[in-house]
């Protein structure tokens, strides 16, 4: 009975986060991009600098028509979203907060089964593309999937360098075997992870795939109303999700330079808040790349600094083992 | 010098930078906006000062003026005299629908009677509503602000160097008449008399 109900509050707590966190990353996403730009962002909403700008949003998403094209593959039309969507849930189930099993469900093979639902994600957007029987739609989607064959090769050659750091593929057993000066060890690896990361989640300065100005808004182009509110709540529960694995494989989860056994939590949503600051910060600053330079930079610059990184991982591990 | 990936280093900088600083957005229908002097808001008609010569009606770019009058006879003013005939106003209006706030009708009024007012809100849901009658003018006369202070040292404006030239003059006459008075006056009348009279005559013109 016990188990049941540690089992239903665990799965209640990753649910609460999956529901708040997206919300709160895209408020502070409207304030800080609104700043940035010497603007102030929404002020009515809610009363208090516009803080229910985002419930609002939502209100409206859900009043609007459902429509799906005539043309469309309806059923995968409909199911996108939710294929968009709730891997990032599933995800969220396996990211190890704080020691001492706080975490939903502890996976041997965490980092395989996070990276793999992962790429599900954007079989969501795929799916939306192929499905929308619109010339943009398709080219988003195309451009979709070329991203993703190109940035889940660095991603994962990243992340396998942690892992064979630590000798383990579970999440909580990298964060356990976490010491500091991992840092500057896998430095390179994480930035290939978190830049990868980004551009699997198709964010500004990589969002070739909803050009708007080229392809409308890719292969969300003939969405409206909830389903399309739920493609963005996946971008932002996308974020939240990045942010944390990053912090977990590559700066220490809940490892921090001080603070009591207890706080550990405190370190790694910390760090993922630093994180998901830096996601909006790159949004804003640098302008969209072209297509072409997207494709250069993965198997140009990111794949070979990922192999670099493992071949260092190795080297480092042999030196220290003998 | 230049290290790869300075550039990109020098934007993040910049929009990190901006968010520190305030931000420029004005909040206007919470806050109202600053408004510099000889904002061109709305024209307003000083009604007393116009006598019909049209010339703005007719300088208007846009023929947004529209003026009504017809002419009075008015009574000789002394006994003997010839009748005078006046313009007085019927319908003076501004179509603010066609207005482009040039500003010439205002510049081209030989008399005063038309000013810049900075109020700006009179926004209508209804075409008609935004040409402006007589009345409405004259109360947007109300609104204008007394014009800005001139620079330090400036000259005199030409209206009050022109009154206080003539006021000069009224004033260095009547002491020469009182001066050319005195003499005979003292003769007959009293001292207390001229006491009583002197004060008043330099206070007169100034």
């Amino acid at each position: 009975m016990s188990d049941a109900l540690d089992i239903a509050l665990r799965l209640l707590a990753v649910f609460a986060v999956f529901l708040v966190f997206p919300l709160v990353i895209g408020q502070t996403e409207h304030k800080v991009m609104a700043h940035m730009q010497g603007r102030l962002g929404p002020m009515y909403a809610g009363g208090f600098h516009g803080w229910a700008q985002l419930v609002a949003d939502g209100v409206k998403f859900a009043q609007k028509e459902d429509i799906v094209p005539a043309g469309a593959d309806r059923r995968i039309f409909q199911l996108a979203p939710a294929v968009a969507l709730l891997p990032y849930l599933l995800v969220l189930v396996a990211i190890p907060i704080g020691p001492h099993n706080a975490v939903g469900q502890d996976l041997d093979a965490g980092i395989f089964f996070v990276l793999a639902v992962m790429g599900v994600g954007v079989l969501g957007s795929l799916m939306a593309g192929w499905a929308s029987a619109n010339k943009f739609s398709l080219l988003g989607g195309l451009r979709t999937a070329a991203q993703l064959l190109a940035y889940e090769l660095p991603m994962l050659l990243a992340a396998a360098s942690v892992a064979m750091a630590a000798g383990t593929l579970s999440l909580t057993g990298i964060v356990e075997a976490f010491h500091w000066w991992w840092l500057p060890w896998q430095i390179v690896g994480g930035v290939v992870f978190f830049t990868a990361g980004l551009a699997e989640l198709q964010r500004p300065p990589f969002d070739m795939p909803v050009a708007d100005s080229e392809i409308i808004f890719g292969a969300y182009t003939e969405y409206t109303g909830l389903r399309f509110a739920l493609f963005l709540l996946a971008e932002y529960a996308g974020i939240v999700v990045l942010c944390a694995l990053t912090s977990v494989l590559f700066l220490g989860g809940w490892h921090g330079p001080f603070g009591a056994a207890g706080l550990g939590w405190l370190w790694t949503l910390l760090k993922t808040v630093i994180l998901a600051f830096g996601v909006i910060w790159l949004r804003v600053t640098y302008p969209r790349l072209r297509e072409d330079q997207l494709q250069k930079l993965a198997w140009t610059v990111l794949i070979p600094l990922a192999l670099a990184q493992i071949a260092l991982t190795g080297v480092i591990k042999v030196v220290i083992s003998s | 010098m230049s290290f790869p990936g300075s550039g990109l280093a020098k934007g993040l900088a910049v929009t990190l930078r901006t968010m520190t600083k305030r931000s420029v957005t004005a909040q206007y229908p919470d806050v109202q906006p600053d408004l510099p002097p000889r904002s061109r808001g709305v024209i307003g008609l000083f009604e007393e000062n116009c006598t019909v010569c049209m010339l703005c009606a007719r300088e208007c770019p846009d023929w947004c003026i529209y003026i009504d009058s017809h002419k009075e006879t008015v009574p000789p003013a002394a006994p003997g005299g010839r009748e005078r005939s006046r313009n007085v106003l019927d319908r003076f209006a501004i179509d603010f629908a066609l207005c482009m706030y040039c500003g010439i009708c205002i510049e081209v009024c030989p008399f005063d009677a038309l000013f810049w007012s900075p109020e700006f809100e009179y926004a209508e849901t209804d075409i008609r509503e935004l040409t402006h009658e007589r009345d409405k003018l004259r109360e947007w006369m109300w609104t204008v602000p007394e014009p800005p202070a001139l620079d330090p040292k400036a000259e005199e404006p030409k209206e009050i160097a022109a009154a206080r030239k003539a006021a000069d003059k009224l004033a260095a006459q009547q002491a020469a008449e009182a001066e050319a008075e005195a003499p005979a006056q003292d003769a007959e009348a009293p001292a207390q008399d001229r006491d009583r009279e002197r004060p008043e005559t330099p206070g007169e013109g100034t």
